[in-house]
């Protein structure tokens, strides 16, 4: 009971288990989160209707978001993404995403950006003249270890013109 | 030689006994590690609580050899949650983010477009051969947790399997050694 092979073995089964064990504890530590965020359609660059059948549109937007308030000394990096959410008679949610940024120190989330959407915002189906939208700024905190955290901000008011342009 | 029969008859009886109690600890530890596996299961709600990620397409946030701890809900998908899916045909889940959701109004079913944070494209050239888009049972769970660098093992286990043999002899060998 006394030889080196038992004694390392338990003190490596103890080491393991309270590394395991603060591994899962860092994810109940908080911190007095604020972020903000504010979104502008600056101009909608082209609304069609594509060969299949779907509408299409292309804005050019303006994101100024402070996430610095969500770092802690646990956070690896903050997913954010911006999506455009809203109604049809056929679904009652869409959601699309149409810019996203991986956002890795504190420093670079205080930020002002101007760009047109990433990714396309194509609807399924010819819903979208005149729709009325929301727009939520998503953050996705993933840590060093533990729990990941998600929340957004909603900012609705927005809408599509009446007819292709 | 009668001393010599007594010895072996005395020799052979320990080792039975011996044997018979090593293997049924084994047995208890193996059985005890599948009962808590299940019960992970059953309060997850997924079929594979613990998942590893092996590419690098969600870099930087998991790094391949991080462990993902997974829940699966009755909450409906919706974007920005990480989800690990297998398509069909293919046995490898893949961890990716939701990027787009439909959800029917009339069915609650959902339509979901999902990419990989490092990739340039979405994942449509991954699903099956005219598959647009992920549903429900398409999808195993959500990563709601994550540890680092845990999951080399079971990486280097895969690809290299002779250090599994290596591993399970030895350990079989230390269990058979051992005087407990």
């Amino acid at each position: 009971m006394h030889s080196f092979g038992y004694r390392a073995n338990s003190l490596l089964t103890f080491a393991v288990t309270i590394l395991a064990f603060m591994c899962a504890i860092v994810s109940f530590s908080f911190s007095n989160q604020t972020p903000s965020a504010q979104i502008q359609i600056l101009n909608i660059n082209w609304f069609q209707k594509q060969p299949h059948g779907n509408d299409e549109v292309s804005l050019t937007l303006n994101i100024t978001a402070d996430l610095q308030s969500l770092f802690t000394w646990n956070t690896k990096q903050v997913f954010a993404f911006v999506a455009a959410e809203y109604k049809t008679s056929k679904n009652s949610l869409n959601q699309v995403s149409l810019w996203d940024a991986i956002i890795p120190e504190k420093e670079h989330a205080k930020f002002w950006i101007q760009i047109s959407n990433k990714y396309r915002f194509i609807d399924q189906g010819y819903n979208l003249r005149r729709k009325d939208f929301n727009l939520t700024l998503h953050w996705h905190v993933m840590p060093k270890t533990g729990k990941m955290f998600a929340d957004k901000i909603v900012m609705s008011g927005y809408s599509l013109p009446d007819a292709y342009r | 030689m009668g001393w010599i029969g007594e010895t072996v008859d005395s020799i052979k009886s320990i080792k039975i006994r011996q044997l018979l109690t090593q293997a049924v600890t084994l047995g208890m530890i193996v059985t005890s590690a599948l009962i808590i596996w299940k019960a992970l299961m059953c309060v997850t709600g997924t079929e594979s609580p613990v998942v590893v990620v092996l590419s690098g397409s969600m870099e930087p946030g998991f790094q391949r050899g991080d462990i993902l701890f997974l829940r699966m809900t009755k909450e409906p998908i919706r974007t920005g949650e990480i989800v690990v899916f297998n398509i069909d045909g293919r046995d490898i889940p893949i961890v990716h983010r939701a990027i787009e959701v439909h959800e029917r109004k009339t069915t609650g079913e959902v339509d979901v477009l999902t990419k990989g944070d490092n990739n340039d494209v979405d994942d449509i050239g991954l699903y099956a051969d005219g598959q647009m888009w992920l549903h429900r049972h398409h999808i195993m769970g959500r990563a709601v947790g994550f540890l680092p660098y845990v999951g080399w093992v079971t990486i280097i286990m895969t690809e290299k399997p002779i250090i599994k043999y290596i591993l399970i002899g030895a350990l079989g060998l230390l269990v058979i050694t051992s005087k407990d």
